[in-house]
């Protein structure tokens, strides 16, 4: 299996090295070549103003919506979810826009309210999942066709649309494969 | 799910805003307008400052923190992270600045040290800090004190590139060493590194630093900050070039697609032309070592 990590700016190595642990074969993006023959494409942590103008300016933007709506999985984390939402609260910042969602970026404050906790997410098993969440975005509101994955005070935390998955934490910054290979079911044909 | 225990300020937190940063360019702003441009540009963060290096080189006299009013000011304007500076061992500037909720504090050689003994304990703040390191000793003794991210301590100011190149040079070569030593001779190495002993066990471990490792002082064009990533940055911070040179929105711009694509040549080369003039700079080896500042802290 080749998984995508879109490589333009953040926390590359960690989802790379995640996604080799679990087995898979991993290929940074950073042309729309890049884009050829993978099974899936994971959209990292980083700036997510930084990372929007990078892909339209590489004409990344356009192949990935258009592999996005052919059902390529797509899995995006922080700046991902992001990227990937339809609507980010106040906002005209550049978007695949593949999801059916209301996003609040950096919704949680600025850096001295990032947090880490153990949480409960039913579809990775009973064990906790420990979440960090790094200047992080929730989502406020989704779609009828979203199922959402995890949900604390309110707040959506994670959540799926068909080939699509966000999370508003970083699982690549802990030793914790569950979410990946979650993720990777999802890339298997 | 009330239960849940919410930990802030922790080491992972910090560690976590220096990793999401990674690939990116961090520069120096002076307002909310500059600001404005270096986020267009897809910087992914800023660092509010009164002066940029080469002014504050130029005209002399004590840096200080800069001003509150100004520091919000560029926090209002921008949705990316907002860092500001404060001298070496000013305590009370770094509270301030967690105060003002900054993002990251830069305790930086830049301003005029406060304490020429002793650096700020880290450890006992919520916001994160990056500090300057010249080799990995100098780099572990600030993780030791809770720094979540290191950078190059190239001679702010002068647009010349090779003491931030020398820096990070030095503390690959040191990260080979330790890797190479046996057990029985890292005790001896982390004595002559002046380096927290448990920190050299985990780099070895490890072959890396614990933290993100940026690129700081003299870097003027695009190639400057490829070359950086080249080397091993991990991200690039730019001061005085951008906003010292004929036309900062393109060369901010450029520098930002320079290190996404830093092995791409062709790419480098087109985004390099018609910058207009660089900064003018000056060169570090015709300086007198009391005019430099990577000397500053220890």
């Amino acid at each position: 299996m080749k998984i995508g990590v879109l490589a333009l700016q953040g926390a590359v190595r960690e989802h790379r090295n995640m996604l080799q642990k679990l087995g898979a074969e991993t290929v940074d993006v950073l042309t729309p070549k890049d884009l050829e023959g993978i099974d899936g494409l994971v959209l990292p942590g980083g700036e997510s103003t930084t990372v929007g103008k990078l892909l339209l300016r590489y004409n990344l933007l356009e192949p990935i919506i258009q592999l996005g709506r052919k059902g390529l999985p797509v899995f995006g984390t922080c700046t991902g979810l992001i990227l990937l939402a339809k609507h980010i609260n106040g906002s005209d910042q550049l978007r695949l826009g593949l999801m059916d969602m209301h996003v609040e970026r950096n919704a949680f404050g600025r850096q001295l309210a990032s947090f880490e906790a153990d949480m409960q997410i039913p579809v990775l098993g009973t064990e906790p999942f420990h979440t960090v969440f790094i200047r992080a975005p929730y989502i406020e509101k989704v779609g009828e066709t979203v199922t959402v994955l995890l949900e604390h005070e309110g707040k959506i935390l994670m959540a799926e649309q068909a080939n699509f998955l966000v999370a508003a934490f970083h699982p690549e910054l802990t030793d914790d494969t569950r979410l990946h290979g979650y993720f990777m079911k999802k890339c298997k044909k | 799910m009330s239960e849940i225990k919410k930990q802030t300020g922790t080491q992972n937190v910090k560690r976590g805003l220096a990793e999401m940063l990674k690939g990116g360019v961090i520069m120096d702003v002076i307002n909310a307008e500059q600001a404005k441009i270096a986020e267009e540009a897809g910087a992914v963060a800023v660092m509010a400052l009164e002066r940029v290096p080469s002014d504050i080189r130029a005209q002399g006299g004590v840096a200080r923190m800069s001003d509150p009013e100004m520091i919000i000011g560029i926090q209002q304007a921008v949705s990316i992270p907002v860092m500001a500076k404060a001298r070496i061992g000013h305590i009370v500037e770094a509270r301030v600045l967690e105060a003002l909720e900054i993002d990251f504090i830069d305790e930086s050689e830049v301003l005029t040290p406060a304490d020429d003994v002793y650096h700020i304990m880290k450890d006992d703040f919520k916001a994160p800090f990056v500090c300057g390191a010249r080799n990995l000793g100098e780099a572990l003794r600030r993780i030791g004190e809770g720094a979540a991210m290191i950078r190059t301590k190239g001679e702010a100011g002068t647009g010349d590139v090779v003491e931030a190149v020398r820096h990070i040079r030095q503390v690959t070569e040191d990260i080979r060493r330790v890797v190479t030593a046996t057990d029985m001779e890292l005790m001896t190495i982390a004595k002559e590194m002046g380096a927290p002993y448990e920190l050299v066990v985990e780099v070895k471990k490890t072959g890396k630093l614990p933290v993100v490792n940026f690129a700081a002082g003299g870097i003027a064009t695009p190639a400057d900050a490829a070359l950086m990533m080249e080397l091993g940055c991990d991200g690039v911070f730019v001061g005085s070039g951008i906003f010292k040179s004929d036309n900062p929105a393109k060369r901010a711009k450029a520098i930002v697609e320079a290190v996404a694509h830093y092995k791409d040549a062709k790419l480098i080369a087109e985004v390099s032309k018609g910058l207009g003039d660089a900064m003018r700079g000056e060169s570090v080896a015709q300086m007198e070592d009391r005019n430099k500042i990577a000397g500053r802290g220890w």
